[in-house]
C-alpha cells in the first residue's frame, strides 16, 4: 500500500558561521528519504535563512515509510569547493503512520552533527497521505502501535494480551568495515546512525507483522537494545507482549481487532513479502541496504503454530468470531482449564508487562534467570562444548554461519535461553512469566546472554477473552483476597522446587504465602504494604583473569554462579537489615570486562502485609574463647539489630501487633523444616546445588570466620540510607508515597573511576564499587536537595567495563516531590485501616468455613476511601459486607480503565499509591497541581521553547494522558577530536546528553506532545582516548511521546485544546519578548 | 580510585543560585568548593567534601556551557539544549550583567578597548575583584557597546531588547555606553567621592536632553552622541557673564530673590560671579572634545568645591541653582532662552546629584 510523503523546509536558526570570510552562512537543504533526494534553494548570507521551500513529494510503499528515516541535511553551499554539511536531522515518521497518533510532524529540530554536536535548528513540516481509507489501513502493519511503557497505556484498555512477540535483525558494523579505513569518522558516524535507524524500522515492521497474525493491535512493553559485537557484527533485537487495545474515550468506537481480522485484509498490505507466513529459514524479507535478517524462522512458525492451536481449541476467539465472549458461564472451569493449558502450550508465556490490570496476576512464584556465556567468534567450529551443564554452557559458533542453514544464531542462543526461563517458571508451578526482560554484557569475543523475570500463574480470561464483564467474574468465581493474592504460593506445597518456610498468609490466612518474595514487576496496585518501600542494591565485583576465548569463557562460566550467589546473599542481608520481607522490580546486571565480572542488583524492598516479618540477622563467630573476639562480635550484633530498628521507624514499618496476636493462634507452627527460604529460584541447577538456605537456623545468621564475611558485614553497614526528606526506589511508584506533587526532575548521571592498577583484590575492588556508588547517591541527594520533600524513583543502574581500569555507572531516574502533610494524614488512616482489617480478620475468622461469598470484602483492604469514608458518615449501620461489590466495582474500573470519564477522574488520583484515602483525592488537584501549573503548564508563555517532560515512569505525576504519540527510539553517536578544548571528557559527555535530552524534546513537541513517558536511556557507551585528544560516545534513548493535561484542568480545558497550545508557536522564529 | 569522569544532567537544568554567584565572581572549583564549605552547607545537608566538589564541577561545566548563550541573551529563550524556567532565565541573564560599584567605577568613561582590557589586572589588584569576574563585567560593557552603539531608537530600549535586562539594569548599562562613548573623566582623584549612581543619574540626564535623540528620534547613534550643534551654541552663553552689565543684572536679580531665604547668602553674594562664570564657561567649552571629557572634573571644580568649602547645606545649593537659572529669563539683552534652558535644566540635575560629601 504505498503513501505520499511531503516535507516542507520553513526556515533556520542559529546557524553556525561557515564562511569565516563574512561570518556568515549560504545554506541550503537536502531532503533524502531513501534513494530519493530533494533541495532547497540556497539562502545567501544570513544564519537565519527562511526557505520556506514547496511541499517535496516522495511517493513511497508503507514497508518503507516503516524501515526508512526521513534524512534532512543542512549544507553550507561553497562555489569554488565541495558544500561542507553544517548537520543532519533523522525524522523517524511512524507516528504519522498509526491512525490515532499524530497527524502532523513540525516544529524545530535541532540540527546535529557527530563532530561538532548541535548546530542551530530548522524548522519542518512532515505529511503522510495514504491512498486507502483509514480502515484498510489499521488492518496493515504499519497500524500496530508501539508502547515502551510496560504496562496498559493509561488510556486505553486491554481487551486481550497475546503474549510475547521478539525479533532479531543482525548487520555488518560500519565501523568495522574496510571502507572505515578511508572514510571521515563523520561518514562513519553517519552510516552508523542510519544502519540503526533503518534496522531498528525493520525490526519493528517485522515485530509487527507477528502482532498483526496473534491478531493484536498494538505491542505494550516493547524494549530495543543492540548489541555492539564489533568485529562479528550488530545486533539489534526487541523483545514485547502483543495486546489487543481499545482505546477508552470511544469504547464503542470499534470492536476489538480480532473481531474481524479477514484473512484477505491481512495479508494485501505485504504482499511484497514473498511469504508473509511461512518465514521459511534464511532472510525473510528482500535483502535491502545489506540487512541481513535472521527472523527467527524456526521458532516463530512453531509459536505461531502453536498458538492457532490455542485459537482451535478455545470456543472464544475461534473463527474471528470476535469478542463473543459473554456466554461464559458453564463453561468456565473447562474454558480455564483449556486457557490454562493454551498457555502452557504456548512457546514462550513471556510477558514484558510490570504492571498489569486487576485480576490479571493471580500468584507470584518468583524470579526466575538464565544466564549463558557465549563467544562471538569468527572461527568456524561448530564444536558444542559443554560445560556447565545446559545452563551456563557457551557454544563456540561460527559467526559466519548465517550465509549456510546453519541454526546457530543469536536466535537460537535466546531460543535456549528462554527456554530455561520457561522449564524454570514450571518448575516453581508457574505457567508464565510477567516482568520479562533480556540483556547482554560483550567484552572482546565473549558475551554474556542473561534473561529475567518472575514466574507466575495469570488470570487466563486476559489472554483469550479481557472484557470486564469477563475478569469480572473470574474475580468473584475465583474468590482471590486482593491485597494478598498474588502472594500465595503456586506450587504445590509438599513438592517445592526449593527449600522455603511457609507460613498461613497473614492478611487472609488462608492460603500459604513464603516468608521472602522476590519478583522483577512493580508492587501490584491492590498489595497491602506497611510503611514506606527503599532501594535496596547489591554490589560485587569479581577479579578475572585475563584470558582468550575459550579459556576466557570458561573462567567466566565458573564465576557466574558464585557472583550471583553472593549477590543473592547481599540482597537478603540487606532486605532483612531493612526489615522487608519482599523485592519488587529486581533487576540483577552483571557486566563482564577484560579482567572483571561486575554484579550489580537493585530492587525495591517494602514489607508486605501478607507475608510474616522477617527475623533479625544474627553474627556468629567460629573462632571461640576469645574474650576481645566475642566483644567484638556482639558489638557488631549490636550494631546491626540497632540499624534494624532504625530502619522500621525510618520506613515507618509497625506492622499491627493486633493482628499478630490474632494470627499467631490459629496458624498451625511453621513447618518442621525451619530453615532459611529462599523464593528465588535460581537460575541453574548448580546454583541450587550451592544451597543458598544459609545454615539451618530460623534467623539469618552470618558466621564471619574470615575476612571476606568480615568485610560483607561491614559493607552491611555503611549502606547510608538517604537524608531525611528522601526516598528512592526502582520501581514505578514509591510504596507508601501517594501524595506526589507535581514536580518532577528526570536527570541522567555518569560517572567513571579509574581502578589503581596495582595489586587489586576483590575486596579492595568491592570497595571501590561499593563507594562509587553510594556517592553517586549522595552526590544526587545533595543535588536535588531543593525538592525535598522528594523521592527519586525508577533509579535504574547499569554498569559497564569500558577499559581494564575503569568502572562506569550511569543512572537514570526521576525525582518527583510530595506533600509530606499528607504523608502523615495517610499513614495515620492507614494505621488505622490495618487495624481495621485486623478486626475484619477476626470476624472472619469465626465464620470461615461457611462464608465463601461475603469472602470478598477481606480480599480488599483498602476499599476507596471515598465510599469508605462516606458510608462511614452516613450509613455507618449497614455491614460492610454488602457494600463490597460496588467497592470492588469502581477499583476496577479505574486500573481496568474501561469507565467512563467521570469514574476515571477519580480513578487517576487513586491508581497512583496503592494506598487509597479521600485526603489525597480531595488535596492532590486543587493544592499541589493548582499552584505548580501556571509555572510549568503553559508553554508558550513567554519563551517560544515550549516545555517537554520526561519521565521514566508510565505516568506523570498530578497529570493525565489524554493521548500516545508514538514510540520514540533515537539513536545517536558523538565524536570529537578536540577532547581538551570541549572540557574533557566530562565535559563532552556533559554536553552530549543535554544533547540527547534536546533532540528528544524537540521530537516530541514537533508530534505535538509535551512529554515523554517510560523514557529509558538503554545504552551509554563511552570510550576515550586521552593521549589522542579523542572521545567517542554512543546513547540510544527510547520512550513513548504523549500529551497530557494537568488534571486540575480537565475540567475546564478540554482535551484537545493542550495539543494545540503545545505546539511550538515559534514558526517565523521571531522574538516574542 | 579517581574520578575520571562525573556528570550531572537534569532535564530541567538545575541552577543553584549560590554557585551561580561564586562562578560569576570569578573563583576557582577548589576556592568555590573552600567557600561552600566555610559557609556551612556540608552541616546543612550531611554532605561530604567530595560530594560538594563534584556538585561544584557539575555547575561550573553548566555555567560554561550557558555562557556563550548569556552572550546573547535572546538565543537563550530559545536554545532547545538546556530547558530552563523563564523566571530562571532571567535571574542567569540577570546575574551575568550585573557588575561591581567599585569595578565599573574604574571602567566608567574609559575607552572600552584592548588597551584598557589589559590594565584589568591592575583593576583586579585594586578593588580585590578577581580577574576573572573584571573579565566578565568588561567584556560585558563592550559587548553591549557594540551592539547598540551605531543602533537607532532609544539607548534603554535597545538594550533591553537585545539582552533582556531588566529596566534598572539596562539604565545602568545605558550610561555605562554613554560614558565610554563620550569618554567623561571620572578617574582623577577629586571625583573619587562620586558613586557609579552619580554619574548614572547624570548620564541619563544628559541623554534626555543634549543628545541628537532630545531632537530627533530617528537618527543613527542619537542616544550615545551629544548633539553637536547644540554644543556649538552653547558658545552664545558666554555673553552671560562676558558682558559686565549682564552679569551685573544677572546677580543682582539672584540675590534679590535670594535674600534671606539663604543661610549662605553673603557667601553666595561675594561668589556669584566666580560661579557663574565656571558654570557659563563650562558650556562655552564644550565644542572641544577635550572639555567634554573633562565636564564633570570642571563642574566639581567650578561650583562643587567652592561651595562644599563655604559649607552650603544642600537646599541653599538648590535655592541658588533654581533662582540662578529661572533669572536668565528676566534678562532682557539675553536672547538665548531656550538653549540656556536646555542647558542649565540638566546641569542643575546633575549639580544637585554631585553636590555631596
Amino acid at each position: 500500500m504505498p503513501g505520499k510523503l511531503k516535507v516542507k523546509i520553513v526556515a533556520g536558526r542559529h546557524l553556525p558561521v561557515m564562511d569565516r570570510a563574512s561570518d556568515l552562512t549560504d545554506a541550503f537543504v537536502e531532503v533524502k528519504f531513501g534513494n530519493t533526494t530533494f533541495k532547497t534553494d540556497v539562502y545567501l548570507k544570513s544564519l537565519n535563512p527562511q526557505w520556506n521551500s514547496e511541499w517535496f513529494k516522495f511517493e513511497v510503499d508503507d514497508e518503507d515509510l516503516q524501515d526508512e528515516p526521513l534524512q534532512i541535511t543542512v549544507l553550507d553551499h561553497d562555489t569554488y569547493s565541495a558544500n561542507d554539511a553544517i548537520g543532519k536531522v533523522y525524522i523517524d515518521i511512524d507516528p504519522l503512520l498509526y491512525s490515532e497518533a499524530a497527524t502532523v510532524i513540525s516544529g524545530w529540530f535541532p540540527i546535529y552533527d557527530t563532530i561538532h554536536g548541535i548546530r542551530g535548528e530548522i524548522n519542518v513540516v512532515v505529511k503522510v497521505d495514504l491512498f486507502n481509507d483509514l480502515n484498510r489501513f489499521r488492518q496493515s502493519s504499519c497500524g500496530v502501535k508501539f508502547f515502551c511503557t510496560t504496562s496498559i497505556p493509561k488510556c486505553y484498555r486491554a481487551v486481550i494480551i497475546h503474549g510475547f512477540v521478539e525479533e532479531l535483525v543482525v548487520n555488518e558494523d560500519p565501523e568495522y568495515q574496510w571502507i572505515d579505513r578511508i572514510r571521515t569518522p563523520r561518514a562513519s558516524n553517519e552510516a552508523r546512525q542510519r544502519l540503526i535507524s533503518l534496522m531498528s524500522g525493520e525490526l519493528q515492521r517485522k515485530i509487527g507483522l507477528k502482532v498483526l497474525e496473534m491478531r493484536g493491535n498494538a505491542v505494550v512493553g516493547y524494549l530495543q537494545c543492540f548489541d555492539l559485537e564489533g568485529e562479528s557484527g550488530l545486533v539489534v533485537r526487541a523483545i514485547g507482549t502483543a495486546c489487543t487495545l481499545d482505546k477508552l474515550s470511544s469504547p464503542a468506537a470499534f470492536l476489538p481487532a480480532c473481531n474481524s481480522p479477514s484473512k484477505e485484509m491481512k495479508e494485501i498490505p505485504f504482499n511484497e513479502d514473498p511469504n508473509p507466513n511461512t518465514h521459511s529459514s534464511g532472510p525473510s524479507t528482500p535483502l535491502k541496504n545489506q540487512t541481513y535478517s535472521f527472523s527467527p524462522s524456526k521458532s516463530y512458525s512453531r509459536q505461531s503454530s502453536s498458538s492457532d492451536t490455542d485459537l482451535s481449541l478455545t470456543p472464544k476467539t475461534g473463527m474471528g468470531s470476535g469478542s463473543a465472549g459473554k456466554e461464559g458461564g458453564p463453561f468456565k472451569a473447562l474454558l480455564r482449564q483449556q486457557t490454562q493449558s493454551a498457555l502452557e502450550q504456548r512457546e514462550f508465556p513471556f510477558f514484558t508487562l510490570t504492571a498489569f490490570p486487576p485480576g490479571f496476576l493471580v500468584h507470584v512464584g518468583g524470579v526466575v534467570s538464565a544466564r549463558s556465556v557465549k563467544l562471538l567468534d569468527r572461527i568456524h567450529n561448530p564444536a558444542f562444548v559443554g560445560i556447565m551443564g545446559n545452563t551456563r554452557s557457551y557454544k563456540l559458533l561460527d559467526w559466519n554461519s548465517f550465509n549456510s542453514d546453519e541454526p546457530e544464531t543469536r536466535d537460537a542462543w535466546w531460543a535456549e535461553i528462554r527456554q530455561e526461563i520457561k522449564s524454570h517458571a514450571k518448575a516453581l508451578g508457574c505457567h508464565a512469566v510477567v516482568g520479562y526482560s533480556e540483556s547482554t554484557s560483550i567484552c572482546e569475543e565473549v558475551c554474556i546472554l542473561s534473561a529475567s523475570g518472575t514466574a507466575a500463574v495469570l488470570n487466563p480470561r486476559f489472554l483469550q477473552d479481557g472484557t470486564v464483564e469477563g475478569c469480572l467474574e473470574q474475580r468473584l468465581e475465583e474468590n482471590l483476597p486482593a491485597g494478598c493474592g498474588f502472594c500465595h504460593i503456586p506450587y504445590d506445597e509438599l513438592n517445592m522446587p526449593f527449600p522455603a518456610h511457609l507460613t498461613y498468609c497473614y492478611n487472609c490466612r488462608k492460603q500459604k504465602v513464603p516468608d521472602v518474595l522476590f519478583t522483577t514487576i512493580d508492587l501490584p496496585i491492590d498489595a497491602t504494604v506497611i510503611g514506606k518501600g527503599c532501594l535496596i542494591q547489591a554490589r560485587l565485583c569479581r577479579l578475572k583473569k585475563k584470558a582468550q576465548a575459550e579459556a576466557n569463557a570458561t573462567a567466566i562460566s565458573n564465576l557466574l554462579p558464585f557472583m550471583e550467589y553472593e549477590v543473592h546473599t547481599q540482597l537478603m542481608n540487606k532486605l532483612k537489615l531493612k526489615g522487608m520481607n519482599a523485592l519488587f522490580g529486581l533487576r540483577i546486571q552483571i557486566t563482564v570486562g577484560e579482567n572483571m565480572l561486575m554484579g550489580l542488583a537493585s530492587a525495591t524492598g517494602v514489607y508486605l502485609a501478607a507475608l510474616p516479618t522477617p527475623g533479625g540477622i544474627q553474627i556468629a563467630g567460629k573462632t571461640p574463647n576469645d574474650g576481645s573476639y566475642e566483644q567484638h562480635i556482639s558489638h557488631m550484633q549490636k550494631k546491626i539489630n540497632d540499624t534494624i530498628a532504625k530502619n522500621k521507624e525510618l520506613y515507618e514499618i509497625n506492622p499491627p501487633e493486633v493482628s499478630e496476636e490474632i494470627i499467631g493462634s490459629p496458624i498451625p507452627e511453621p513447618r518442621q523444616r525451619s530453615r532459611l527460604l529462599r523464593s528465588q529460584s535460581e537460575s541453574s541447577d548448580e546454583v541450587t546445588e550451592l544451597d543458598l538456605s544459609h545454615g539451618k537456623k530460623d534467623a539469618f545468621v552470618l558466621e564471619i570466620d574470615d575476612t571476606d564475611a568480615m568485610e560483607d558485614v561491614h559493607s552491611l553497614l555503611t549502606d547510608v540510607p538517604p537524608p531525611s526528606g528522601f526516598y528512592s526506589c526502582n520501581t514505578e511508584i514509591m510504596p507508601g508515597i501517594n501524595n506526589w506533587t507535581s514536580e518532577i526532575q528526570m536527570f541522567t548521571s555518569v560517572r567513571v573511576i579509574r581502578l589503581s592498577s596495582l595489586n587489586l583484590t576483590n575486596q579492595a575492588l568491592n570497595k571501590n564499587f561499593n563507594d562509587l556508588c553510594e556517592n553517586l547517591l549522595k552526590s544526587l541527594y545533595f543535588k536535588l536537595r531543593s525538592m525535598i520533600p522528594c523521592c527519586l524513583c525508577h533509579v535504574n543502574f547499569t554498569v559497564s567495563l569500558p577499559e581494564d581500569e575503569l568502572i562506569q555507572v550511569t543512572v537514570t531516574a526521576v525525582a518527583i516531590t510530595f506533600d509530606k502533610n499528607q504523608a502523615l494524614q495517610t499513614t495515620k488512616t492507614h494505621v488505622e485501616k490495618s487495624l481495621q482489617r485486623a478486626s475484619t480478620d477476626n470476624e472472619e475468622l469465626l465464620q470461615f468455613p461457611l462464608e465463601l461469598c461475603s469472602d470478598s470484602l477481606p480480599s480488599h483492604p483498602f476499599p476507596p476511601a471515598k465510599e469508605h469514608l462516606e458510608s462511614a458518615s452516613s450509613n455507618s449501620g449497614i455491614p460492610a459486607a454488602q457494600r463490597a461489590t460496588s467497592v470492588d466495582y469502581s477499583s476496577f474500573a479505574d486500573r481496568c480503565s474501561s469507565w467512563i470519564e467521570l469514574i476515571k477522574l477519580k480513578a487517576q488520583t487513586i491508581r497512583r499509591g496503592s494506598i487509597k484515602t479521600t485526603v489525597t483525592v480531595e488535596k492532590a488537584s486543587p493544592m499541589g497541581e493548582g499552584n505548580f501549573r501556571n509555572r510549568s503548564a503553559p508553554p508558550c508563555a513567554n519563551s517560544t521553547v515550549g516545555v517537554v517532560k520526561m519521565t521514566p515512569l508510565s505516568f506523570i505525576p498530578g497529570a493525565k494522558i489524554t493521548k500516545y504519540l508514538g514510540i520514540i527510539n533515537m539513536f545517536f553517536i558523538r565524536e570529537t577530536t578536540s577532547l581538551r578544548e570541549e572540557g574533557g571528557v566530562s565535559g563532552f559527555l556533559h554536553a552530549f546528553i543535554a544533547e540527547v535530552f534536546a533532540m528528544v524534546r524537540a521530537h516530541v513537541a514537533a508530534l505535538g506532545g509535551n512529554a515523554v513517558v517510560s523514557y529509558i536511556m538503554k545504552q551509554c557507551v563511552f570510550m576515550e582516548n586521552p593521549n589522542k585528544n579523542q572521545a567517542q560516545c554512543l546513547i540510544n534513548v527510547s520512550g513513548d511521546a504523549v500529551v497530557f493535561v494537568r488534571e486540575s484542568e480537565l475540567e475546564v480545558v478540554s482535551t484537545q485544546q493542550p495539543t494545540a497550545n503545545c505546539q511550538p508557536s515559534c514558526t517565523g522564529g521571531e522574538v516574542t519578548t | 580510585m579517581t574520578s575520571e569522569l562525573d556528570i550531572f544532567v537534569g532535564n530541567t537544568t538545575l541552577i543553584d543560585e549560590d554557585v551561580y554567584r561564586l562562578w560569576l565572581d570569578g573563583y576557582s572549583v577548589s576556592d568555590a568548593v573552600a567557600l561552600r564549605v566555610r559557609s556551612g552547607i556540608l552541616e546543612q545537608t550531611g554532605a561530604t567534601a567530595a560530594v560538594l566538589q563534584s556538585d561544584t564541577m557539575d555547575h561550573y561545566r553548566t555555567f560554561h556551557m550557558l555562557e556563550r548563550l548569556l552572550h546573547a541573551p535572546p538565543k537563550l529563550l530559545h536554545q532547545l539544549i538546556f530547558q530552563i524556567p523563564p523566571s530562571r532565565q532571567a535571574l542567569l541573564i540577570e546575574r551575568y550583567y550585573a557588575f561591581d560599584e567599585a569595578f565599573v567605577r574604574e571602567v566608567l568613561g574609559k575607552k572600552l578597548s584592548k588597551g584598557t582590557k589589559k590594565d584589568l589586572d591592575d583593576i583586579s589588584t585594586k578593588t580585590g575583584i578577581t580577574l576573572k569576574s573584571c573579565r566578565r563585567q568588561f567584556d560585558n560593557f563592550k559587548r553591549v557597546f557594540k551592539v547598540v552603539e551605531e543602533m537607532r531608537g532609544s539607548l534603554v530600549d535597545n538594550i533591553q531588547q537585545h539582552f533582556l535586562l531588566s529596566d534598572r539594569l539596562a539604565r545602568d548599562y545605558a550610561a555605562i555606553v554613554f560614558f565610554a562613548n563620550n569618554r567623561f573623566e571620572t578617574g582623577k582623584k577629586k571625583l573619587q567621592y562620586l558613586s557609579f549612581g552619580d554619574f548614572a543619574f547624570c548620564a541619563e540626564l544628559m541623554i534626555q536632553n543634549w543628545t541628537l535623540g532630545a531632537v530627533d528620534s530617528q537618527v543613527d547613534d542619537m542616544d550615545v552622541d551629544l548633539d553637536k550643534e547644540f554644543l556649538q551654541d552653547l558658545k552664545e552663553l558666554k555673553m552671560l557673564v562676558a558682558d559686565k552689565d549682564l552679569l551685573d543684572l544677572h546677580k543682582s536679580l539672584v540675590c534679590t530673590a535670594l535674600r534671606g531665604k539663604l543661610g549662605v547668602f553673603s557667601e553666595m553674594e561675594a561668589n556669584f560671579k566666580n560661579l557663574s562664570r565656571g558654570l557659563v564657561n563650562v558650556a562655552a567649552k564644550l565644542t572641544h572634545n577635550k572639555d567634554v571629557r573633562d565636564l564633570f572634573v570642571d563642574l566639581v571644580e567650578k561650583f562643587v568645591e567652592p561651595c562644599r568649602s563655604d559649607h552650603w547645606p544642600l537646599n541653599d545649593v538648590r535655592l541658588f541653582l533654581n533662582q540662578y537659572s529661572a533669572s536668565v529669563h528676566s534678562l532682557d539683552g539675553f536672547r538665548h532662552q531656550a538653549l540656556w534652558d536646555r542647558y542649565m535644566g540638566t546641569l542643575r540635575g546633575c549639580l544637585l546629584r554631585l553636590y555631596h560629601d
